[in-house]
């Protein structure tokens, strides 16, 4: 990553800027009202001199003592914080200074000590205090300079002195000029100047580096340990996680990102078993196919010899084992298509109570052996239902077993209860068969919404054509469509094989007014929709009138180790496994299957050490 | 058209050919063998066989198509589908779509003997039916069609479905025709399960051999004819009625049956 592009140098570039602004338009302000007040310092102290100076000589003026004036002038103005002390007479001509060689000078009007009085054409009479004083720069490169003029007005002493040297009516006899140097003032701001550009380098500088590595430990570590996550999980390593500790934001993501990867690994594994399944099944049935053709060859030949050599026994005895050895095989290859195939559930009505009975039977020896002791807590209202007793009897012989090896080598306790229920079959009732008035199947394995094969329709929106893919469960509304449709349109449905019109003529939707559509769900009348996009309205008849549906509950609970919660969502996948090398991880898989084919559902709660509950449902009418 | 061989037999795996030529051989049987169904199909253009014994995964033409060019080419000859691809729906689709027995693999020379006998039998009952029309001659020929209601797999054994939802299997009067001389019924238990198109029952015949009857529907058997038990002559003598096999509880009439051929349609084997 190039420097520039790193987050911490981006937020130290603009709080370091913005610290520079803030510093600058401080100093600026703090070094103005400085120099103001520094300045204002300066310039009483030129006024309470220039008044001091006007007032001691005045006797010595009054009294015309030219000698004592020019001393007092002379000594004062050797002062080093005292620049000039001039005294101009009304002409312009410098008659006491206490630099030597201004005396006998005039000073132009244009001279800056002029410049209160005489920038207008005429000149001024009275000057207010503030107007008084200037600030100058003889050459560019001397320090500045506070000038401040003190007219030295007429008055009836001077007038009436025996000296005679004034008239009445003259208004100003003359002026006293001080000009003090700036530069302590210009020195102390100079240096608080300095001071300020240092404060705003160095906070500058701590500042970057505070943000810098906080950045660091805050952003850019766990941002780095996010990025090489992504990186890892890219590239196909599903089980790396982050797991931060922290409670901000990023920590906050990590987790999410750990989480998302647990999901997504989950469901990678999820299609991966259930392709592994699927492949297996393929392969166990190419495999029977293609052993049946040998073990023919083999069957044919043998039975064809053992049948040839009835009259030597010998030979028959070591045929027969062939014969025998090679049915055996023809049962295997038969079983392993039978697993292959899932086959479908023969249902017959049957009592379910017998059904446990016959598993508790099959599995009684293990349970005596075990010390595991088994507790039946019926229903005995319990209707007969429809089911296949084989399978169910296998879902239970399975459950026990399981049961059993829960255990470990303690003794204890299984409890089969059951119990009648009724259900809602709104949220229930699932739509496994779909069709169009001509019969055409529209369920689309391919499309599922959460797991459940979809109902395809062609669906038209104006010019525009694609499906409709509606949701199976009767009662959750998760219809997804192949290309975006906007709320409150209407779509014009259809077969997507005969493209034979859905729509039901004489209905309308009760919550919108557009046309309602139906698709057929054979022996369980229509299920109707609304054509409006983003209308809710749907109807069952056959499953809102049916109410609530009976289902038998059973529960098997054992007093086993239990299953830790990190393992319970995926005890149903096939291949997985807590036996290590006892099991085949296909048990619960194929209980799923099969509870699943009888419209069922099967959940499972445990603790770990407390003991493990499978809670199956099976409708008690089948729908036909 | 001459008849070189009595057999035709196609199968893509040359063991096959081989172990069915030398069994059929024994029995005295001709017969041609061919891996080829295209050869096959040029060799029901010319030639005359009793019977065909036809795999049905073969590369090129599967069985089914081989099926529906015999069917057409010699609609005399019974053909008989083995296939290790022992599935239900092959089992069925073959007796659907015309053959009349349904042999799978891997079989005993026992099997395959008792099969190729069967057909040859059906074979030769066909030409009978055609050489002496009914009335004029011999009528102890004739066989008794199963009543209009009922339903059947191939020609050999059918279904009647019953008041209270159970149903009745039992096997064809051609059936007991074809096997000749029943001498015992082999049944399975009540409480079992019978699955469509595979064997439910065994009748041994006289001559030694075993002839499997394939059940029409799946289900459960509930309970069995303790009649035929004792006296296998009622299945001969009653097929339909007092000669029924299984009473069974059906588990998918509404998908089995479809598949199945009703006796009125008038197709006679």
């Amino acid at each position: 990553m190039r420097f520039f592009q790193h987050i911490g140098f981006k937020l130290i570039l603009v709080v370091g800027l913005v610290a520079i602004l803030i510093i600058s338009i401080f100093a600026y302000f703090n070094i103005q009202s400085l120099r103001t007040n520094l300045q204002a310092e300066v310039e009483r102290h030129a006024n309470q001199l220039s008044e001091t100076v006007k007032y001691s000589t005045r006797l010595d003026m009054l009294e015309n003592q030219r000698d004592r004036i020019h001393q007092a002038i002379n000594e004062i103005g050797r002062q080093q914080s005292i620049g000039k002390i001039r005294v101009l007479n009304k002409t312009g001509q410098i008659i006491y200074s206490s630099v030597e060689n201004d005396i006998g000078t005039f000073v132009d009007k244009n001279a800056e000590s002029c410049y209160a009085c005489h920038s207008a054409d005429r000149p001024l009479e009275r000057l207010a205090i503030t107007e008084r004083t200037r600030v100058f720069q003889v050459h560019p490169d001397s320090s500045r300079m506070l000038g401040i003029i003190n007219p030295i007005y007429n008055e009836q002493a001077c007038w009436s002195a025996p000296c005679h040297v004034h008239p009445q009516q003259q208004t100003v006899l003359g002026v006293l000029d001080v000009t003090l140097p700036l530069n302590e003032v210009d020195k102390t701001i100079r240096s608080s100047r300095l001071e300020m550009l240092w404060f705003a380098l160095s906070s500058v500088l701590a500042l970057s580096i505070i943000i810098g590595l906080f950045v660091q430990r805050w952003v850019a570590t766990p941002v780095a340990g996010l990025l090489k996550a992504t990186q890892q999980v890219a590239d196909g390593n599903m089980n790396h996680r982050i797991h931060s500790e922290r409670k901000d934001q990023l920590g906050k993501l990590a987790r999410s990102f750990d989480n998302m990867t647990d999901k997504l690994s989950e469901a990678r594994l999820q299609l991966f078993q259930s392709d592994k399944l699927a492949s297996l099944g393929r392969l166990a049935a190419g495999v029977a196919h293609e052993i049946n053709n040998p073990l023919t060859g083999v069957l044919t030949y043998s039975s064809f010899l053992l049948k040839r050599t009835a009259h030597q026994p010998e030979m028959q005895e070591d045929l027969k084992v062939i014969v025998r050895e090679t049915l055996r095989s023809r049962e295997i290859v038969k079983s392993l298509l039978d697993f292959a195939r899932q086959s479908v559930p023969k249902k017959s009505e049957a009592d379910l109570h017998e059904i446990i009975e016959r598993s508790i039977a099959v599995v009684q020896n293990q349970l005596t052996l075990r010390q595991v002791e088994l507790v039946k807590n019926f229903d005995a209202g319990l209707p007969r239902m429809t089911l296949d007793a084989n399978q169910i009897q296998q879902v239970f012989i399975n459950l026990i077993v399981n049961g059993i090896d829960a255990m470990g080598n303690k003794p204890g306790r299984i409890t089969i209860g059951s119990s009648q229920l009724r259900l809602s079959l709104v949220g229930m009732a699932q739509v496994k068969k779909a069709a169009c008035p001509k019969r055409h199947s529209l369920i689309d394995q391919n499309m599922r919404i959460e797991g459940l094969a979809s109902v395809r329709v062609k669906m038209r929106v104006a010019s525009e054509e694609g499906f409709l893919y509606i949701d199976p469960l009767y009662g959750r509304r998760r219809d997804q469509t192949s290309f975006p449709v906007a709320a409150g349109v209407l779509r014009q449905l259809s077969c997507t094989e005969c493209a034979a019109s859905l729509h039901e003529p004489d209905v309308v939707c009760p919550l919108c007014g557009a046309p309602a559509f139906a698709v057929e769900v054979p022996t369980q009348g229509k299920r109707e929709a609304c054509t409006r996009q983003g209308c809710d309205w749907q109807r069952w008849e056959a499953m809102d009138t049916g109410g609530l549906r009976e289902y038998a509950e059973v529960t098997v609970s054992d007093t086993g180790c239990g299953i830790p919660a990190e393992d319970l969502p995926r005890i149903f996948e096939p291949f997985f496994s807590t036996k290590g090398q006892k099991g085949t991880g296909l048990g619960l898989s194929v209980i799923w299957g099969i509870i699943d084919n009888h419209n069922g559902t099967i959940k499972v709660e445990s603790e770990v050490q407390r003991g493990t509950t499978f809670r199956i449902r099976l409708p008690i009418q089948q729908p036909r | 058209m001459q008849q070189t061989a009595d057999i035709l037999v196609v199968d893509d795996e040359q063991v096959i050919l081989d172990a069915v030529k030398k069994i059929c051989t024994a029995e005295a049987f001709r017969v041609t063998c061919t891996a080829e169904a295209h050869e096959a199909e040029r060799m029901l253009e010319g030639e005359i066989f009793l019977v065909m014994l036809c795999d049905i995964m073969m590369p090129q033409m599967d069985g089914f198509q081989l099926l529906e060019v015999a069917r057409r080419r010699a609609p005399m000859m019974p053909v008989v589908m083995m296939t290790g691809f022992s599935t239900v729906e092959n089992a069925v689709r073959s007796l659907r779509d015309g053959a009349i027995d349904f042999v799978p693999k891997p079989f005993t020379s026992d099997e395959l003997v008792s099969a190729v006998r069967r057909a040859a039998r059906l074979r030769s009952h066909r030409e009978d039916i055609q050489s002496s029309p009914a009335g004029r001659g011999d009528t102890s020929l004739l066989v008794v069609p199963c009543p209009p209601k009922y339903v059947r797999l191939g020609y050999a054994s059918w279904v009647s479905l019953q008041e209270g939802g159970t149903a009745l299997i039992g096997v064809s009067h051609l059936f007991t025709r074809v096997i000749d001389s029943a001498g015992s019924i082999e049944l399975q238990d009540p409480n079992s399960e019978v699955v469509q198109g595979t064997a439910c029952a065994q009748v041994r015949t006289t001559d030694g051999l075993s002839h499997p009857v394939l059940a029409p529907v799946s289900g459960r058997i509930v309970e069995t004819n303790s009649g035929i038990a004792t006296s296998v002559s009622s299945i001969e003598k009653d097929p339909y009625f007092s000669g029924w096999l299984y009473r069974v509880i059906p588990s998918d009439v509404d998908y089995e049956v479809p598949q199945l051929t009703p006796c009125s349609s008038g197709d006679l084997y």
